[in-house]
Formats: structure tokens, C-alpha cells, sequence
């Protein structure tokens, strides 16, 4: 019998159901579906379904009520507003009205905000002296008050890295040194931010396409289509990415009107963000806000097409490095030491 | 039409049976769904707030959410572990068997959709990551990857056990063609679920803990490990609460597969603790600070060593002969769970930040909330898991079937949705 059941399984439950298995004592009270159902246990088990049922809608209600606190919600525009690169001019030009009137709301300024599109025969590369650099920070604040980075929680691009002299390794780095000591003796300093890489990780890592590289090198992201998995900020080796963990805060009186769609324009919360080169001032012919404050002239900023730019100068003359060149992402940001 | 109205009747009756149990039952249930309501309430303050309630930061970017992801895509990749002995071996007492650990994977990945859900930023537009309708980086990322894999295997598993189910209760031998070489599929699939999950750290270039080779087949064996502890013990609480029975045979199979994967799971631990530190090169930074703290950071050393104690007595008890007792078994099995848990949550994904790429040591500790939502999510998971079983147990045993439909024992609702069913 035993052997039997076992090689064909699927008719045990009929000899089952000939002979039901008498439930153990202690379960007899548990209502199994073939014990016989009057209707007073049908309408008991009604009445306990209704009032199971008011109890979770009850419960779901309470439970979902510091959705009353919520201030914004996408417009129906905004939750079907396609991929960037899917967006026609007219499209375009809808979407920087939209999101220009919402700036316009939230700041009370009209921004000037445009979607500048990469020039013909320019890559963009960024070199840095660290023999000049002292470590002041104040590239790292002025990219916050070009970008519009929220101040609250503050985001910044640049981090300044303190290095011993004598070592590469940024585990020897110290992050939160005091500026008023700068420089010190012993030391060298080296901003990292986003290094533009040839071959970003970032990149490939999106799932949804929502950061790219540009034809100028720039690598950005489309805030209105950044899921914010954060697989990006992971897979980034130099830490360059920022994630909006609250709703970002900037005081009115410290909006940069000067806005571009893949740029600076005021992110919402949820998204990744991170140094664009200031595409919206050096797709305008500037360069970026970090480069022209720095007090010591370490930065240095142009195109790597044009064999007469400076860059192009120091990449051919002086003693270059990048950053982690084991990782093979290829920056299109160099190190390079004045003697 | 006949087949789509009995199926309806399959689906009504079965779904009618998940509100039918004892006190104990409901209380049960109560219990679940009042941690549900704690998650939910949890969650609707972290949509509105931001993820800036949790512990995460740019440091440390990923959190409890990922953790708990990456094991139980562990757990659901297990449910195969009893496919294999069923379909290869034709080991026929864990036949029915196979369907509770195929329900047990479709909660897990209930559960694996649910963590990653709450840790978008953007959860309103989850639908750029459909492939169609969003840009769906394939084959570029490997996040899409591990969207498609892990909804294949959640749409493999609800065929399966839906399809046994069903024939079951309409009391027919269920086609071998229609079921069969999914089953097959599935072996391969749960394998890929984990091969392809592991690859989302593994591809990381920059940062070494990750980047390393040993990284998934540790997952799979840890994998192994867990998937089979968790069945066993939900086989035991089975057993105990309805009146179906699991052989004890059954469990011991399940044992010897939670013996081999734990022996060669420590394996691999001891393979990898031994590159990183006896080399001593730079990379060792993030297994130090996981191991023994670094720089007066040591958030995790605690808990990995309790993960390695459970795992090594497990692992002891396993092999020892002892742990043909259940009761052993047991307590095997849940040092086992725990272990893993720590190891594959709070072990890889923590340390993998820890110090970030610019060297910057900055711990996390989940918040009160973010601890309430996975809490919540576990809780949903059991409860779709209580009540697939509270489902499909009768049917398995013959109480609910096609038989005894008109029958004296169907309630008032049946009769009116067939009613509703056949107009
Ligand atoms: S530095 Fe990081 S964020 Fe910038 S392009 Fe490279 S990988 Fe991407
Ligand atoms: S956080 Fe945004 S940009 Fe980064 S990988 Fe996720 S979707 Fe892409």
C-alpha cells in the first residue's frame, strides 16, 4: 500500500478523500471547509468577514495618515513626462515653461532656464594643480551657490581631501579638516568631485537610462526621470554622486536664476545629483564657478580638442595623473604637479 | 467559458478558505497585520519625508531595505532545493512538499519587490523600469537584469504551484508538458536569481569588498543554507498546526541539504577571509572595519561575530548526528537563518561602503522607522505565506475539491459568486 502511494501520487488524495483523516483532538474545533455549514456559521462567518473587513480599512486609513503632510505631488504632466531624449522641441519647450513656472511658485523669480545643447568639436576636460591647490574650500561653496544645492541638508559637489605628503591612498585622507589652518605643513590637498569618466560606471549601472553621457563629455542626469535607486552612487569609485534624501532647501535669495534642464535648475526630492561641469555656464562659453574662484589658480578648465587650449598644454607637458586609473573609467579629470 | 468559470470557483473557494481558521489562527493573523499597518504607517512617513528618516546617507547609501533584499532573494532561490531530490532524484515523499516551498518563494519575492519598492527615491515612477512603457537600461545594468529574472521567477512559481493546485482540486493528473518543463526552467532560474543578484555588487569596480569572484558562489551556498533552514521550520509549524502530514523523512532530506550547503558555506568564508587578510593589502579597509573595527569604528564587529558563532555551531550541530532530533534540527536551523541573515544583510551590503571611496568612515545604524517598514514587509510576507497555506493545504489533502463543490459544506458567498459567476 505504502509502496503504491508513493509512485503515483496524484491519486493518494482520492483514497484521501474516501477516508478523511480525523483531524487531531485539539483541532476539532477548528472549522474545516467539509464540515457541514448552517447557515448560522455562514452568517457568523459573514458578519466576522464584514467586520474583519471595516477593521482593515479602518486600519489602513489610520495607518496612512501622515499622507495628509504631503505638500507636492507630480502633476499629471510631470509623472507622464517622457525621457529627455524622447522629447521633441515643442515638447521641450513645455517642460521648461512647466518646471520654470513651478520655480517661479516655489522661489517667487522666473528663472532663465534653458536646455543648451553640447557644441560641435568640444570635449570638456578639467585638470587640477595640486601643487598650487591649499585646501581653502571655497570652490566647494561656490558650486553650491551656482547649482542651487539645497542648504538644507547641505549638498556639496567637491569634497577637499587632506593627504599627508607622501601618499595616493585616500584612506589616509582626512575629510573634515578646519579651513582657518589652511595651508598646513605636511600636507597636500586634492578636490575630487565627478570625474566625467570616458567609461562611467554610473552609467551603465541606471537601470533606467536616466544618467548619460554627452556628446561634450559631461555625464548628467534627468531629474525628472531618476527613479533614485542610488545603484549610480554606489558604482561610482570617487564619490561623486549626492542623493536628495529630503526635499532639497534653498533660501529665495540664494536662487541662481541662470538654470539648465540638465544642470543646476532646483532638483526635487528622490533624485541623484552631481557635478555637471556647470553645464549651464560653460555651454554658455564660461567656465565653471569652482574654477574662476579658486584664489590660487589650480584649476584649470577647457577643450581637449582644441590642441592650442591650456588644458591641452598641460595634459602634453606636465607630470598628469588620475584618480584610481586601476578602475579603468578613464577620467576626463587630471591631477598634475607644477615642478 | 467552462474552464474559466470552474477556475473562477477554484480561485473564489480557495480564497474563501484563507478567512476560515481557529482563534489561534486569527490571532495569528491579527498579529501580522497589525506589524502590516505598523510598516504601512511607517512607510507613508518616509514617502512623505523623504529616505532622510532612515539611517541611509551619501556614505552609506544603501541600507536595511537592500539587506534584507539580498537575502531573500536567497530564500526564494531556495525553494529549488526541493524541486531537485522531486524531479531529479524522484524522491517522491517531498512531492506535495515542493508546492510549500514554491509558495514560499513567490512570498519571498513578494517580499524582495516589496524592500526594493521602499527604497526608491522615486517610488511614483516605477515605471520607467518597465521594459515597453520606461527606458529599460537592458542589457547594460544589471539591476534590469535581476527586474526581469525575479519577476520570471515569481510568474514560474505561481504557475507551478497554481497549476498543481488546480489540478489537484479538480482531481485530474496534471499534464506533464504543462508543468514539467517549467519545473526545469525554475532550477535554472533560481540559480539565475541569485547568480544575477550577487552580479549587482560583484560589477562594482570601485569597491573592492564587492569586487571579488567568491562573492556568488557565497551566495548561492548561503542560499542553500537559509532557503531549506526557513522550509524546515515552516514544514514543523505545518505539521503542528493543521493536520497534514509532513514524513520526517522529508525533513531529514532537507537536513543533509542544510548540512552540505552550511559546510561548504563556511568553506567559502574561511576562503575569503583568508585573501583578504593574509595578502594585507589596501583593500582589506572595508573586511577590517566588518571584522575587527577600524579606526575606532566598529558598528559591525559585533554583529558579524555573532554571525559567525551561529554559523559555526550550526554548522556543528549539523554535522553531528544529534541533529536527526528535531529539536536540534530546530535550533540548527535557526542559528542558521539568523547567521545568514547577518551575514549576507548587514555583512556584504553594510561593509561595502564602509570606508567610502574616498576613504571617509562614516557607520549606519537603521532608525526606528525604516526598522518599522521591514518589519511591516516581513510581516505582509508571512501573512501572503499563511494564507497560501491555509489555501492549498486542504486541497492537497482533498478537502477542497471539484468533488464537493455543490456539496452540503459550501458557504452562502460561494453560491452567490457562482451565481454572479454563471449569469
Ligand atoms: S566620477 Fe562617478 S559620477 Fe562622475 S562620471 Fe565617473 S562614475 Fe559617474
Ligand atoms: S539613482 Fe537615478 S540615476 Fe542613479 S542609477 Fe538609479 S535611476 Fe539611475
Amino acid at each position: 500500500m505504502q509502496k503504491r502511494k508513493r509512485k503515483q501520487p496524484w491519486t493518494t488524495n482520492r483514497n484521501t478523500r474516501i477516508m478523511p483523516i480525523e483531524p487531531p483532538k485539539r483541532y476539532r474545533d477548528l472549522p474545516s471547509p467539509t464540515a457541514a455549514h448552517d447557515s448560522g456559521i455562514s452568517r457568523r462567518s459573514f458578519l466576522r468577514a464584514s467586520a474583519g473587513l471595516a477593521a482593515s480599512v479602518a486600519g489602513i486609513a489610520a495607518a496612512l495618515t501622515p499622507l495628509r503632510d504631503l505638500d507636492e505631488f507630480p502633476s499629471v504632466e510631470e509623472f507622464l513626462q517622457k525621457h529627455y531624449k524622447e522629447l521633441g522641441k515643442e515638447e521641450m519647450d513645455e517642460v521648461l515653461d512647466r518646471i520654470s513656472g513651478e520655480v517661479e511658485r516655489q522661489y517667487g523669480i522666473r528663472p532663465h532656464l534653458r536646455d543648451l545643447k553640447p557644441m560641435n568639436g568640444v570635449e570638456f576636460v578639467y585638470a587640477l594643480n595640486l601643487t598650487r591647490c591649499i585646501g581653502c574650500r571655497k570652490c566647494v561653496h561656490a558650486c553650491v551657490a551656482e547649482n542651487n544645492q539645497s542648504r538644507s541638508p547641505e549638498i556639496q559637489y567637491i569634497r577637499v581631501l587632506k593627504m599627508p605628503n607622501g601618499t595616493l591612498d585616500v584612506e589616509r585622507s582626512q575629510h573634515d579638516y578646519a579651513p582657518a589652518t589652511v595651508p598646513e605643513k605636511g600636507f597636500y590637498y586634492m578636490p575630487v568631485q565627478c570625474h566625467q569618466c570616458k567609461n562611467p560606471p554610473c552609467v551603465k549601472v541606471c537601470p533606467v537610462k536616466a544618467t548619460w553621457q554627452e556628446a561634450d563629455g559631461i555625464t548628467v542626469i534627468d531629474y525628472n526621470w531618476c527613479i533614485g535607486c542610488r545603484y549610480c552612487e554606489a558604482a561610482c569609485p570617487y564619490w561623486a554622486r549626492r542623493f536628495n534624501f529630503a526635499k532639497p532647501s534653498i533660501p529665495k535669495e540664494k536662487i541662481n536664476p541662470n538654470m539648465s534642464y540638465l544642470g543646476n535648475r532646483p532638483r526635487p526630492k528622490g533624485v541623484v545629483e552631481k557635478c555637471h561641469f556647470c553645464i549651464q555656464r560653460t555651454r554658455a562659453g564660461k567656465y565653471p564657478a569652482c574654477l574662476e574662484v579658486c584664489p590660487t589658480g589650480s584649476r584649470k578648465f577647457g577643450n581637449i580638442l582644441d590642441p592650442d587650449s591650456e588644458v591641452s598644454y598641460i595634459l602634453k607637458n606636465k607630470r598628469v595623473f588620475v584618480l584610481k586609473e586601476e578602475v579603468g573609467t578613464s577620467p576626463r579629470f587630471f591631477y598634475y604637479f607644477d615642478i | 467559458m467552462r474552464a474559466v468559470r470552474n477556475y473562477l470557483v477554484f480561485l473564489i473557494r480557495s480564497i474563501n478558505q484563507a478567512f476560515i481558521g481557529d482563534w489561534r489562527y486569527y490571532l495569528w493573523i491579527g498579529f501580522l497585520a497589525i506589524w502590516c499597518l505598523l510598516g504601512l504607517n511607517a512607510y507613508a512617513k518616509q514617502y512623505v519625508h523623504g529616505l532622510a528618516i532612515t539611517g541611509m546617507s551619501d556614505q552609506v547609501s544603501w541600507g536595511v531595505y537592500i539587506a534584507n533584499f539580498t537575502f531573500l532573494v536567497g530564500v526564494a532561490a531556495a525553494a529549488v532545493m526541493l524541486v531537485i531530490p522531486v524531479y531529479i532524484y524522484k524522491n517522491e515523499e517531498l512531492h506535495d512538499l515542493v508546492i510549500f516551498g514554491e509558495l514560499l518563494a513567490v512570498a519571498a519575492i513578494i517580499m524582495c519587490l516589496m524592500f526594493v519598492g521602499v527604497d526608491l527615491g522615486r517610488p511614483d515612477r516605477f515605471w520607467h523600469a518597465l521594459p515597453g512603457l520606461g527606458e529599460f537600461n537592458f542589457p547594460g545594468s544589471v539591476m534590469s537584469w535581476d527586474v526581469i529574472v525575479l519577476n520570471g521567477y515569481l510568474l514560474l512559481n505561481i504557475h507551478i504551484c497554481g497549476y498543481l493546485l488546480y489540478s489537484r482540486y479538480s482531481n485530474r493528473k496534471p499534464a506533464k508538458w504543462f508543468y514539467i518543463p517549467f519545473v526545469f526552467i525554475g532550477i535554472f532560474w533560481a540559480i539565475s536569481i541569485h547568480t544575477v543578484t550577487a552580479f549587482l555588487y560583484v560589477g562594482l569596480g570601485g569597491r573592492p569588498f564587492w569586487n571579488s569572484a567568491i562573492v556568488g558562489p557565497r551566495f548561492i551556498a548561503s542560499a542553500f543554507t537559509a532557503g531549506p533552514a526557513i522550509i524546515i521550520l515552516a514544514l514543523q509549524v505545518i505539521r503542528r498546526v493543521t493536520d497534514y502530514h509532513v514524513p520526517d523523512r522529508a525533513l531529514l532530506t532537507l537536513r543533509s541539504i542544510v548540512q552540505v550547503s552550511m559546510l561548504i558555506n563556511v568553506f567559502l568564508l574561511v576562503n575569503e577571509v583568508f585573501k583578504e587578510f593574509y595578502t594585507g593589502n589596501l583593500h582589506v579597509a572595508s573586511a577590517k572595519y566588518l571584522f575587527l573595527g577600524l579606526h575606532g569604528h566598529s558598528g559591525l564587529v559585533p554583529w558579524i561575530w555573532t554571525a559567525i558563532a551561529c554559523n559555526l555551531v550550526a554548522m556543528t550541530i549539523l554535522v553531528l548526528p544529534v541533529s536527526k532530533s528535531l529539536r536540534w534540527l530546530d535550533l540548527a536551523c535557526v542559528l542558521a537563518i539568523v547567521g545568514i541573515w547577518i551575514e549576507k544583510g548587514m555583512g556584504l551590503i553594510i561593509p561595502g561602503f564602509i570606508p567610502t571611496p574616498l576613504g571617509e568612515i562614516i557607520e549606519y545604524t537603521p532608525t526606528v522607522n525604516e526598522t518599522l517598514i521591514s518589519f511591516g514587509i516581513w510581516a505582509f510576507g508571512l501573512l501572503c505565506y499563511t494564507l497560501f497555506l491555509r489555501m492549498s493545504v486542504p486541497i492537497l489533502q482533498g478537502k477542497i475539491c471539484k468533488a464537493n463543490e455543490n456539496g452540503s459544506d459550501e458557504s452562502e458567498s460561494d453560491q452567490e459568486l457562482r451565481g454572479v459567476v454563471m449569469h
